[in-house]
């Protein structure tokens, strides 16, 4: 069986965000970029899936320009066994990204696609269900736990009720969410190995994408400074205040 | 807020930059939240050393074959002890890896037999390493070194008594040297004294700082020890043990660093924070120019750094640059912390800050590993004077 990961450059979780002085995106020249920590996830489950034996082989593949090719690097230290850079310099939208994995997908004949439930940049949280949708394939999103047997997958999903526990054939796209897993800590020696493997190059023309933006941004703004908190005595007090500013 | 270095460099890659966002995740996540209980506890769990085998912490630099990395770049070295550093608890370093100071005569000099035995538990974090050199009678006067190992047939007598030994209460394994022959430095071996072993016992030193290392005085008295157990050639102790302060050095020297970093960060974010007189402490030129003076210091350090390391990865060993740099970066230190506790006022006299906890381990810096007074004499030396 084999899996195909979707592992996005995304601005770090430790960096603190900001908007570029015209409005126009924030910055992230010189900045530092790693992993999307949800891609990490989705990669961690899949590495854990071919230790079980359940897989045989795990595709890590990326969208971007050439310093995606880090981001594949760190794929293939978790454990992915082969890498492939879609490469486009261009900015990529969720259908596009969709449909180059959709293409990639199809092309590799690959039973699974795992990816983050979404970026921590954008936040769009759409890539992977519209994957789904162009293969017209079965789809678990927001997954705390996976099983895979006789061709199906049991995937327990979070939803604002509580947890959701769905069947779906294979092949399928499954989202990871914050609780499927602990991503590994990528050791030395693995992470040296990574730097020998061959990243095999792609691009959408070849993949028959066009890269058409179809959503426009307009303007980007940071979010309104948070005022100074107020420190109260009691319980009363709290309460009174609540009710005087209208919010209870 | 802390920000990785962003800025181009000129001898690190991104491999090196993936490794240290796996260290910092192993900080946040396995160290930091727990060094407060670690410090009253006086020493760190051994479930500790456990993770940080599988987080990659203690392999680097040893032989492959028995657990290492094989790797013998020193900036994954220094970037471990920055990292590590960024805890703001010295006793963490100090412990967590005392094995860089007890297992590296072991890998250079030991048997594939004692490298299995002594080596391999340590690196996969089963087991803990410890050095033991200083005695109560003299510090780094190694060839002066007056416990002794008397052969007796298959195994060494070993009489005399260590101290200042770090991870010296839960260490398994302990190297130590003794002197097996006669006075000066060609008498002197290295033996791996075992836990348990009759005749060795141990008692806890309380310090200034590094409360979560545990510290020790070793007592030896007609200890048996199997000559299987000697480390190298008889006599021929003195060279192993030399060998390793270079690496010491420079990892105190990166410690060192690490810990101004965290002091001007942690300076940086309360001045900015901290409102006196209706303005943020920030405001004032005074405090600002306290931070550029910190940030010019540290800055020339971390160039210095970087560049012996990479003048050892081009086969060069600069011994007096280390030793005038464990110099600078020490007392800098000391000058950095003693600045950012000042910023905090008060709240920097409190316990749980982390300026006060690295306020208290500065001086350890500049006195282990060869106090700045040594230092300067062996570069004089070493530079002709």
């Amino acid at each position: 069986m084999k899996a195909l990961v979707s592992v996005k450059r995304a601005v770090d979780y430790n960096v603190r965000i900001q908007v570029k002085p015209d409005g126009s995106g924030v910055v992230t020249d010189g900045v530092k970029h790693s992993m999307n920590p949800f891609d990490e996830i989705a990669m961690e489950e899949a590495v854990r899936l071919k230790e079980k034996g359940v897989i045989s082989e795990i595709i890590a593949v990326t969208i971007g320009g050439q310093k995606n090719e880090e981001t594949l690097r760190t794929a293939l230290a978790f454990g992915a066994t082969r890498a492939i850079h879609v490469k486009e310099d261009g900015e990529i939208q969720p259908l596009t990204a969709a449909r180059a994995l959709a293409a990639v997908f199809k092309k590799e004949s690959a039973d699974i696609l795992l990816c983050g439930k979404q970026a921590i940049d954008d936040d769009a949280n759409q890539t992977g269900q519209m994957t789904a949708a162009l293969l017209d394939i079965a789809q678990a999103t927001f997954a705390s736990k996976v099983d895979i047997a006789d061709g199906k997958a049991t995937v327990i999903r979070e939803v604002d009720a509580g947890l959701e526990t769905l069947e779906i054939d294979l092949p399928a796209v499954i989202t990871a969410d914050l609780r499927l897993n602990e991503p590994r800590y990528l050791k030395l020696p693995d992470i040296m190995k990574a730097k020998r493997v061959q990243i095999e190059a792609t691009n959408l023309g070849d993949l028959g994408v066009e890269a058409a933006p179809a959503i426009k941004v307009t303007k980007t703004a940071p979010p309104p400074a948070r005022s100074k908190g107020v420190m109260v005595k009691t319980v009363d007090e709290l309460a009174a205040m609540l009710k005087q500013k209208g919010l209870v | 807020m802390t920000t990785l270095p962003g800025a181009p460099h000129p001898y690190l890659r991104e491999e090196h930059e993936l490794y240290r966002s796996q260290l910092r995740r192993f900080v946040q996540k396995e160290c930091d939240p727990h060094i407060e209980a670690w410090e009253q506890a006086g020493e760190l769990p051994r479930a500790l050393q456990l993770k940080a085998a599988e987080a990659g912490v203690l392999g680097i630099g040893f032989p492959e074959e028995f657990g290492g990395t094989g790797d013998d770049d020193p900036f994954y070295q220094t970037i471990m002890a920055e990292e590590l550093a960024r805890s703001g608890s010295g006793g963490l370093i100090a412990s967590l890896v005392s094995h860089r100071i007890g297992s590296p005569p072991i890998a250079a000099h030991g048997t594939p037999e004692q490298k299995d035995r002594f080596l391999r538990p340590v690196l996969d974090g089963s087991k803990i390493a410890a050095l033991a050199i200083t005695e109560p009678g003299g510090g780094s006067d190694v060839a002066n070194l007056r416990t002794t190992a008397r052969l007796d047939g298959d195994h060494y007598i070993v009489n005399g008594s260590k101290t200042f030994i770090t991870s010296g209460m839960r260490a398994d394994f302990i190297t130590v040297a003794v002197r097996t022959g006669g006075s000066g430095m060609g008498g002197v071996s290295l033996l791996v004294v075992e836990a348990g072993t009759p005749g060795f016992t141990r008692s806890p030193l309380q310090k200034m700082g590094w409360w979560c290392s545990d510290t020790a005085t070793l007592y030896f008295q007609d200890c048996r020890v199997p000559v299987a157990n000697r480390i190298g050639e008889e006599h021929r102790g003195f060279k192993a043990i030399m060998e390793n302060f270079n690496n010491e050095r420079l990892m105190l020297s990166a410690q060192a660093w690490g810990f101004g970093q965290v002091c001007y960060e942690e300076a940086l974010a309360y001045a900015r924070e901290r409102q006196t007189f209706g303005q943020p402490l920030i405001a004032r030129q005074v405090i600002r120019h306290k931070l550029t003076d910190m940030k010019m210091k540290l800055d020339a350090i971390k160039a210095q750094l970087d560049l012996l390391c990479w003048q050892i990865t081009q086969g060069h060993m600069p011994v007096a640059e280390i030793c005038l740099l464990k110099n600078l970066s020490t007392g800098a230190l000391e000058w950095i912390a003693g600045e950012a506790v000042q910023i905090f006022g008060g709240a920097g006299y409190l316990r749980g800050a982390k300026v006060e906890r690295i306020f208290r381990e500065t001086k350890v810096l500049s006195i282990g590993g060869g106090a700045t007074e040594i230092m300067k004499d062996l570069a004089s030396r070493q530079l002709g004077y």
